[in-house]
């Protein structure tokens, strides 16, 4: 059966949030209503822009978007990332409504494993190329994600929520205190993905950022379209009923547990693969590239953009990303912006929990369901 | 007998709720179980359809015992259930929600044909089927709850209070509704607390108190029975 739109509701209420509603409303149904082939053209448009925004030539036309403290194609590619581990988490959280401290856990055990198998401070002494190990970083996020999930899955309630936080501590203290992992000393020159140019010059080098954010731009593409394809399925429609209401999913038929682990392990690969492309990208892996709070800030991001909603994800995690790099080099009352950025997301996210629960982008099913959740508490008060 | 409940006993952490239960639904039947508030209706409910583990006691269907088998292959063998509450997927339409019902089976034919049949049984859910469940009506959500169980085409229904918080004339409606759909074929455990409807359309009936089932009768024998009028008539 096929999505289709729901006729708006007329509101009762008339406030800013409503109009504005009303007003994203309005825009999306035009988008819906819109020819296929002016849908197209204008997705082509919008992927031709990111394709062309890390070159100078284009960007310097873009008034204060580049950022003015770090270098630009620098932190788009900083940016994609979180994009990528966005569009992952919000497999987890959003599609399935498992709620996943520790998401970053899974990003570190990515480019741990590239950086123990290519490393030459490794141990190991492997010095496998990076293309080879990349698949077997995903795996092995994958392994530990249904390892992690196994025991917690089965049970209701908070355990995810602690266990998961658990786990990204955990990871982060091996990688802070083992020898092994090498902690602040941690591993150089981890190899760059394969591939030259004409004259023989490396594509991905050390110095130009742009290959590395086209190359992540490229997967994140395929990586919605896979989702995309999944939500449209049985899978997808099986995660929606168990964020929606577990016990009624199972109640008909839905076999909840693998379901659940299998949004679990795909959201975890998704973040060993981001994890492989930073560490092939950075050269350089160490203990101080895992705190805890990029976990918060990911988590931020989708909930921000709409959870359940990919391009929520997507928007969100851009706009996050883009936002903290956005805030170097810029100084408030002497201080850089930068400092203060956990006291702005807290703020924001406080906002949107108050104002717009469901996101900035959000899904129209999950506009329903807090809808029903907010009825639930006044009959239960 | 369709569905055999063998002494069950069931626990939520430390408080027993069920106390060895036993009762049987034949095949064709509609079999009340009533009792008050808190009587442990809903658990037996849990624990025939497998979402809550039996401490002891068996769970025989169709002869064969299900009482470790996971909930949703207890679907695929046969059970549905309409949970207390509705229970229905409230971002869903209301198509997507009965499609929801029919996601064990893959029979596209048969499932077209039972959605013309939920469709047909109730037409309000026909008039609103692209409206996404949760700005439902209760008695709509109620009507759904039921249609959507019935999408698993089951061999036996389980309906959990589902004339809850409805009107009268709704009330009528939706009993009239469950006699046609056991008419038509399925067998029925119904729970419920509205006792004189329940009796007066149930073929047997059982009388749950504090997790015991303390009596049980054909429908009429209890709708007669001065101690269950007390209790759950209303009548002295
Ligand atoms: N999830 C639960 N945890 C603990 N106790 C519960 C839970 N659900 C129900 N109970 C208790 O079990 C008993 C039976 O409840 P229930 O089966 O819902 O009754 P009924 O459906 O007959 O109203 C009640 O005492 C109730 O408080
Ligand atoms: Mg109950």
């Amino acid at each position: 059966m096929t999505t289709t739109v729901n006729p708006p509701t007329p509101e009762q209420q008339q406030g800013i949030g409503t109009r504005l509603r009303h007003g994203r409303e309005a825009i999306a149904q035009r988008w819906h209503d819109a020819p296929r082939w002016v849908r197209w053209a204008a997705l082509v448009a919008l992927i031709a822009f990111f394709y062309a925004l890390p070159n100078k030539e284009f960007y310097q036309y873009l008034g204060p978007i580049p950022t003015t403290g770090s270098n630009f194609t620098q932190v788009l590619f900083t940016v994609s990332i979180y994009v990528l581990l966005a569009v992952g988490l919000n497999i987890v959280v959003g599609f399935a409504g498992l709620l996943d401290l520790g998401y970053f856990g899974f990003f570190a055990v990515g480019a741990y494993t590239v950086a123990v198998l290519t490393s030459p401070s490794s141990n190991l002494k492997t010095l496998w190329p990076w293309l080879l190990v990349v698949p077997i970083a995903i795996a092995l996020t994958m392994v530990s994600g249904v390892m992690l999930g196994t025991p917690t899955l089965r049970l209701r309630g908070d355990y995810l929520a602690l266990v998961t936080l658990g786990f990204a501590e955990m990871i982060r203290i091996a990688a802070v205190s083992s020898d092994f992992l090498k902690g602040q000393r941690g591993f150089n020159q981890i190899p760059h993905p394969p591939g030259k140019y004409a004259d023989g010059k490396p594509f991905f080098g050390v110095l130009d950022a742009r290959p590395y954010y086209w190359l992540v731009l490229t997967l994140i593409i395929l990586v919605v379209i896979g989702v995309r394809n999944l939500t449209h399925s049985r899978v997808g429609r099986a995660w929606i009923s168990i964020r929606e209401d577990e016990d009624a999913a199972q109640l008909m038929g839905v076999p909840t547990f693998k379901f659940k682990l299998w949004a679990f392990a795909s959201g975890a690969a998704i973040a060993g693969l981001a994890g492989a492309l930073f560490a092939g990208k950075q050269n350089f892996v160490n203990s101080q590239n895992f705190e805890l709070l990029n976990s918060i800030i990911i988590l931020a991001a989708v909930i921000l953009g709409g959870s359940g909603n990919i391009v929520g994800a997507i928007v969100g995690g851009g706009l996050v990303a883009y936002m903290i790099e956005r805030f170097r080099g810029i100084e408030l009352f002497g201080v850089e912006l930068y400092e203060y950025r956990f006291l702005f997301f807290g703020l924001v996210l406080v906002v949107m929990m108050i104002f717009r629960p469901q996101g900035l982008i959000p899904n129209r099913r999950r506009a329903a369901e807090f809808k029903d959740r907010r009825k639930e508490v006044i009959v239960g008060e | 007998m369709l569905l055999e409940i063998d002494d069950v006993s069931l626990l939520y952490g430390r408080i027993q709720a069920l106390h060895g239960i036993s009762l049987t639904v034949g095949e064709g039947e509609i079999v009340a179980l009533i009792g008050a508030n808190g009587a442990g209706k809903s658990t037996t409910m849990r624990a025939i359809s497998g979402i809550r583990p039996i401490a002891s006691g068996a769970i025989r269907f169709e002869g064969e015992d299900i009482s470790k088998l996971r909930a949703d292959l207890r679907v695929r063998r046969g059970l549905c259930q309409a949970p207390e509450g509705r229970g229905i997927f409230p971002g869903m339409t209301v198509l997507e929600n009965l499609d929801m019902g029919a996601y064990t089976r893959r029979d596209r034919a048969g499932i077209a044909q039972d959605l013309n049949r939920v469709l047909e049984l109730f037409p309000r859910l026909a008039e609103r089927r692209k409206q996404a469940g949760g700005t439902l009506s209760g008695g709509e959500q109620q009507m759904l709850a039921v249609g959507r169980a019935l999408m698993s085409r089951p061999k036996l229904l389980l309906l959990d209070e589902p004339s809850m918080g409805l009107a009268p004339m709704l009330i009528q409606q939706i009993f009239s509704i469950i006699t046609e759909i056991n008419e038509q074929g399925t067998t029925i455990l119904l729970v419920e607390q509205n006792a004189q409807q329940a009796l007066a359309r149930a073929h047997r009936a059982y009388v749950l108190e504090t997790g015991r089932i303390v009596k049980s009768g054909t429908g009429a024998e209890l709708l007669h029975d001065p101690s269950v009028k007390e209790a759950y008539l209303g009548v002295a």
